[in-house]
């Protein structure tokens, strides 16, 4: 593993989990929204878009320096932070289906990242 | 906008609450993949010019961005009654569409990586789905 090639998975592992983060704050900002529109505008919301676009610009970054056979699960890191959470702050349910349907999508993204050239 | 907005009181309510926001995410994976694509041709050097008038004048970028903004709405509008482990790896099948939109209008190859990897999503998706109804 060459230097570059470790850079570029802890940014992506980085983005991953920021990326997971700016879900987190989407769910609690749209949980706060009214009728109105201008409810939109709330601290939660602007934060997740925030932190959305930023594990976007990170990743775009880290993927740029090695092979995407290796760093395309890493994107799937994504998903598995984003269950834990939705466990955690939001206590949801979770089933066999969902950690089945789950892995069939991991699988599925990282075979999608596999054909887009390795 | 007030369709959207009604409270669910009622464990049935919010059940068929839970289903129209996966249904809204599922549907909106499109606006998603249609962003991408715009995003990749107005990245592509024969419409990026790095100038301030060549942004401004870059027509798919400035689309691409505006179909983001409309599948972030959706989605926001969607995670108000639905659960986050349930929509957030429904967004992958914005994958399924971005392949296949390659295909078509980029006139990429296909390859048995990426459609093994499509129908795999699709097929995780529906299996999610099941556990949304329990």
């Amino acid at each position: 593993m060459t230097p570059l090639l470790v850079r570029s998975m802890l940014m992506v592992f980085f983005a991953s989990v920021v990326g997971s983060f700016g879900a987190v704050f989407l769910k609690l900002g749209a949980m706060r929204l009214t009728k109105s529109v201008l409810s939109f505008v709330n601290s939660r919301l602007i934060l997740g878009v925030a932190l959305y676009l930023g594990s976007s610009v990170i990743y775009a970054l880290g993927l740029r320096g090695g092979p995407l056979s290796v760093l395309y699960p890493m994107v799937s890191l994504g998903y598995i932070w984003t269950l834990l959470w939705s466990k955690l702050f939001f206590n949801e349910a979770l089933n066999r289906y969902k950690f089945a349907g789950l892995g069939l999508i991991l699988v599925g993204v990282f075979l999608v990242g596999l054909g887009s050239g390795g | 906008m007030s369709a959207i907005s009604t409270t669910p009181v009622s464990p049935a309510e919010a059940a068929s609450a839970r289903r129209r926001s996966t249904i809204i995410v599922a549907a909106c994976t499109v606006f998603g993949a249609v962003a991408q694509i715009l995003i990749k041709v107005g990245m592509s050097p024969s419409h990026f010019v790095p100038t301030l008038l060549g942004l401004v004048a870059n027509v798919p970028l400035f689309a691409g961005y505006a179909f983001y903004g409309l599948f972030t709405v959706a989605m926001v509008l969607a995670l108000r009654e639905g659960e986050l482990s349930m929509l957030y790896p429904i967004i992958a099948l914005t994958y399924v569409w971005v392949t296949l939109l390659s295909y078509w209008l980029l006139k990429e190859t296909p390859n048995l990586y990426k459609n093994l990897g499509i129908v795999t999503i699709v097929v995780g998706v529906a299996v999610l789905g099941r556990g949304g109804r329990k």
